[in-house]
């Protein structure tokens, strides 16, 4: 039944403990409506057959609700209304008290991605990793504007505020990969300010915990640099990455598509930009150099002004091969994840 | 219709359309009638602006990525259709228009009590709404019609000139709502106690009380904002001491009753519809009036459900579901109430019933979705979401434009004393209830499905309803083309309508159709209870197309 009506809805799959609270409630209001609707129709319906005007000059009689209908009309309502709110809220006050023990993390977001990070220090940009069958606390806080963080199959969301923090739990039920989205006008990239949730069995994630607490501490964005893939790799290329390394651009720059705090290098190459000061550029060989050289010309809007000037660091050959690695740098459509098998298992090796 | 020619008559009385000549006297008229004409094609323009936005957004939906506009164009559109459809269209259209129009004639009175400041209401609009046009051209603004900070204050979009469109416009509704108050308090015909005012003058009414009430609040927060953006001034930015919640407290404050200055104009055409076309009187006129005053009231305490999951207490959250539960109940008694009406009443199912039907219909499950949304952990799932999209559309483009429609077409005769083709009123009406529909049906699965509002782009698997909503948005709109071209059609051409083509007992059908100038030969008496029909032959104008 739970699942017939979860498919009928279009609801997504059941991840959380939530999840499957708030569906019910939603079946219940559904049901609900739709019997009184169908109620309310029919009669409609009848009386419109029924009493439909016959002729020019149909006398009507002259009919005043009785006080025992009119009670009638608001209690049967009312009553069912105020369930609703009495059941509904039960699962509400359940939904914003975290439990003892619950893993902690926080989430904190930025025009336009999620960072994620645990007591100990580490995390990331962009995926976040809990245990299965674990509460998890979340504490959300903002850097720029208001966001707010969406998990669809956990039926999870919570805004998350600059300058506040925002509590929220969540108790995944399977490990599996999940979208999250943001829920909260936020600016240009809204509709693309996406994470993932990836549930992991409890000791894969403990495992993953102790690699992470292995590896030095890296800004993120930095290890995305792997992420190039070997084959489109031209000695130029590989000449500017060298030279981006050295450098340090990937401080602020990404190469998965991830923004940080500034734009990804990925599909950068012709992409049109809209600057803070209105319109727009093509980040073209022109304006690529001229970033190097001047960054404050022309800033993407929603970036802050921070980059400094390469003007006397990098030679021409130099600029030359950073510009041939951007464009490198193709873009690919984000792959929607796989929601329903545990892919976790393809990222063991690393 | 064939007695309608018959009741023409021999010398056409100087009816307020042909009072006076020239666009001269239209721009400087203090008549009530002729401002809420003006009013009446301003609001046509604008909802013809905000449905071809409406129509761009529908196209960049039809697939993820980009489709026909970039991601900062979209942005400006969403906020621009808001803005436009809210403010320039839906608060002020059933109020200034045909309330401007009836209320006088409703009451027994010559003109509103304020004529001028009617007049200076009008032009108080046609600046606000050129105000926010101009931001158009200046390039737009990205912050959705709600302006939400802290990003409003820190978007690099020129939101200034909005907010002082929508400033401007604020005093437009303030003004007219004060001069419906007094107008309804001392212009009433002598013998017409409260409980004999029509049911629409009621809606008004109440409506007013809110406008007067709740703009104010809104005026003051854009100031504010204004004031951040300007001066840096920070109420709601944390970095300077200030609180982003603040603006949300403020703008639902006004925004929630705002939502019902949408509706209750609405609820007032349809509880004047169902009586006229039933042949009834209403079944409890005193369920009806003060529903709509419990409306009105309760609409005030109901704001913070707007923000279940903006991190508000959670008792906080509780108090407003339980309070936005007691005005959900205004609206199921009026539902009960005109059904009721029809019970061994004569019904007439001409095209303004056909929106009558629509109207219960929508607001039945935008009410109902309304109620879920009220419901707090239901709400955690569906806040910003397209479900609350369709929810809203359903209550104020369902129900609200529904009413409106419903309005031009019952007393499209009144104003200009023509009758326009039945049988393609009905056709439209289907079109547009079924495309409307179509179009919104498909976004409370979206909503489901977990796709948030105000997005440019989707991941791929939200696609296929969307196509399904953008293809219903193209039915709906080729009904609103059939409309707008046999009424104006009918303008000039329709046949003669006579005094009262319904047979409707409503005190405006009393005077001429279209009105003299000061609305009456003499002094009108009103001598029925208002909406009564009981056991009383009809009288003989009416044709009909059955
Ligand atoms: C009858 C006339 C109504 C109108 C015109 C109306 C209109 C609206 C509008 C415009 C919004 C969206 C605001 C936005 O842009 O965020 C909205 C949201 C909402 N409405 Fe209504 N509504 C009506 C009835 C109701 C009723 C009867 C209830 C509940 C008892 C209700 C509960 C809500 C809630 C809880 C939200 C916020 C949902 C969310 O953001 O998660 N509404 N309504
Ligand atoms: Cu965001």
């Amino acid at each position: 039944m739970n699942e017939l009506l979860r498919r009928m809805l279009f609801l997504p799959e059941q991840g959380s403990t939530l999840a499957s609270r708030v569906d019910h409630m939603h079946y219940f209001i559904v049901l609900t409506t739709l019997l009184v609707g169908t109620g309310i129709g029919l009669t409609g319906l009848v009386f419109l057959v029924r009493y439909r005007r016959r002729g020019d000059h149909t006398v009507t009689p002259r009919i005043e609700a009785p006080n025992w209908l009119e009670a009638l009309y608001i209690s049967i309502p009312l009553s069912l209304f105020l369930l609703w709110g009495a059941l509904g809220y039960r699962d509400y006050v359940w939904a914003r008290t975290p439990p003892e023990g619950a893993l902690d993390v926080y989430v904190s977001a930025k025009q336009w991605m999620w960072k994620f990070s645990y007591p100990e220090g580490i995390g990331g940009v962009g995926v976040l990793y809990v245990p299965a069958g674990r509460p998890v606390r979340l504490l959300i806080t903002s850097r720029d504007v208001i966001h707010s963080f969406f998990v669809p199959a956990f039926r999870l969301k919570m805004d998350a505020l600059p300058g506040r923090y925002t509590e929220a739990w969540f108790e995944a039920v399977r490990p599996g990969r999940y979208q999250v989205l943001c829920a909260e006008l936020c600016g240009l990239d809204h509709s693309l300010m996406r994470a993932e949730v990836v549930v992991l069995a409890p000791g894969e994630f403990e495992e993953w915990r102790a690699r992470q607490q292995a590896l030095p501490p890296v800004a993120a964005g930095e290890s995305s640099e792997v992420l190039l893939r070997e084959d489109l790799a031209t000695p130029l290329v590989e000449q500017g990455r060298a030279v981006a390394v050295r450098e340090g651009c990937f401080k602020c720059h990404t190469v998965d598509g991830t923004p940080h705090i500034g734009p990804t290098w990925r599909g950068l190459y012709l992409r049109e930009e809209p600057l803070t000061g209105g319109g727009h550029i093509r980040a073209d060989v022109a304006y690529l150099t001229e970033s190097m050289m001047d960054p404050e010309a022309k800033v993407v809007a929603g970036f802050q002004p921070v980059m400094p000037s390469f003007q006397g660091r990098l030679n021409a050959a130099e600029v030359a091969s950073l510009v041939e690695f951007i464009q490198s740098l193709r873009p690919e459509r984000p792959v929607p994840p796989a929601a329903k098998e545990p892919l976790y298992e393809q990222r063991r090796g690393r | 219709m064939s007695s309608a020619a018959d009741a023409e008559p021999a010398v056409p009385a100087e009816d307020y359309l042909h009072a006076e000549r020239g666009p001269w006297s239209w721009l400087t008229t203090h008549d009530h009638k002729r401002i809420g004409v003006m009013f009446l094609a301003s609001l046509l323009l604008m909802f013809l602006l905000g449905g071809g936005y409406a129509l761009a957004l529908r196209m960049e939906l039809l697939t993820p990525g980009e489709t026909v506009m970039g991601r900062l164009a979209y942005n400006r559109a969403f906020t621009l259709h808001g803005v436009i459809m809210v403010w320039l269209f839906l608060i002020p259209s059933i109020p200034s228009s045909f309330g401007n129009f009836l209320l006088p004639l409703m009451v027994g009175a010559r003109d509103v009590a304020f004529p001028r400041l009617n007049l200076a209401s009008f032009y108080l609009y046609v600046l606000g709404a050129v105000m926010t046009l101009w931001a158009i051209l200046q390039g737009g603004v990205d912050t959705g019609w709600t302006f939400y900070t802290p990003f409003s204050t820190a978007t690099g979009t020129d939101v200034l000139p909005v907010l002082l469109g929508v400033f401007v416009v604020g005093f437009s509704t303030i003004f007219t709502g004060l001069n419906f108050i007094a107008t309804v308090h001392t212009m009433r015909a002598p013998g017409m106690g409260w409980m004999r005012l029509p049911l629409f003058v009621w809606a008004i009414y109440g409506t007013a009380i809110i406008q007067v009430l709740a703009t104010p609040v809104l005026g003051m927060v854009l100031v504010l904002v204004a004031l951040e953006r300007v001066a840096g001034v920070g109420f709601f930015d944390p970095a300077r001491g200030g609180d982003p919640l603040l603006y949300q407290h403020l703008f639902w404050f006004y925004s929630h009753p705002a939502v019902y200055i949408m509706i209750l104009p609405g609820m007032g055409v349809i509880s004047e519809m169902v009586p006229a076309f039933s042949r009834k009187n209403p079944f409890s006129y005193r369920v009806l009036v003060w529903s709509t005053a419990g409306i009105a009231f309760v609409g005030f305490l109901t704001w913070g459900h707007h923000m279940f999951v903006s991190g508000q207490s959670t008792f906080g959250s509780g108090a407003f579901s339980i309070l936005s539960m007691l005005v959900a109940i205004f609206t199921a008694l009026k539902i009960f109430t005109w059904l009721s009406t029809m019970y061994r009443g004569s019904i007439w199912v001409n095209a303004p019933f056909t929106y009558v039907l629509g109207f219960i219909f929508l607001l039945f499950f935008g009410g109902m979705s309304g109620v879920a949304v009220a419901v707090t952990s239901t709400d955690i799932h569906w806040h910003d979401t397209y479900f609350v999209v369709a929810h809203f559309h359903f209550i104020m483009v369902g129900a609200s434009l529904m009413a409106f429609l419903g309005a031009l077409h019952y007393w499209f005769p009144k104003m200009f004393g023509r009758r326009y083709p039945e049988s393609l009123g009905v056709g439209a009406a289907v079109l547009i209830i079924f495309g409307f529909i179509a179009t919104f049906l498909p976004q409370f699965l979206l909503g489901n499905m977990g796709m948030p509002r105000r997005y440019a782009d989707y991941p791929e698997h939200f696609q296929p309803l969307h196509v399904a909503s953008t293809a219903g948005a193209s039915l709906l709109g080729f009904g609103f083309v059939i409309v707008a071209v046999y009424l104006g059609w009918s303008l000039r051409h329709g046949a003669v309508a006579g005094r009262d083509p319904w047979g409707s007992r409503g005190y405006e059908w009393l005077s001429d159709s279209p009105p003299p100038e000061f609305n009456f030969h003499e002094p009108p008496t009103f001598p029925d209870r208002p909406h009564d029909y009981a056991e009383r032959e009809d009288r003989p104008e009416v044709g009909h197309a059955l």
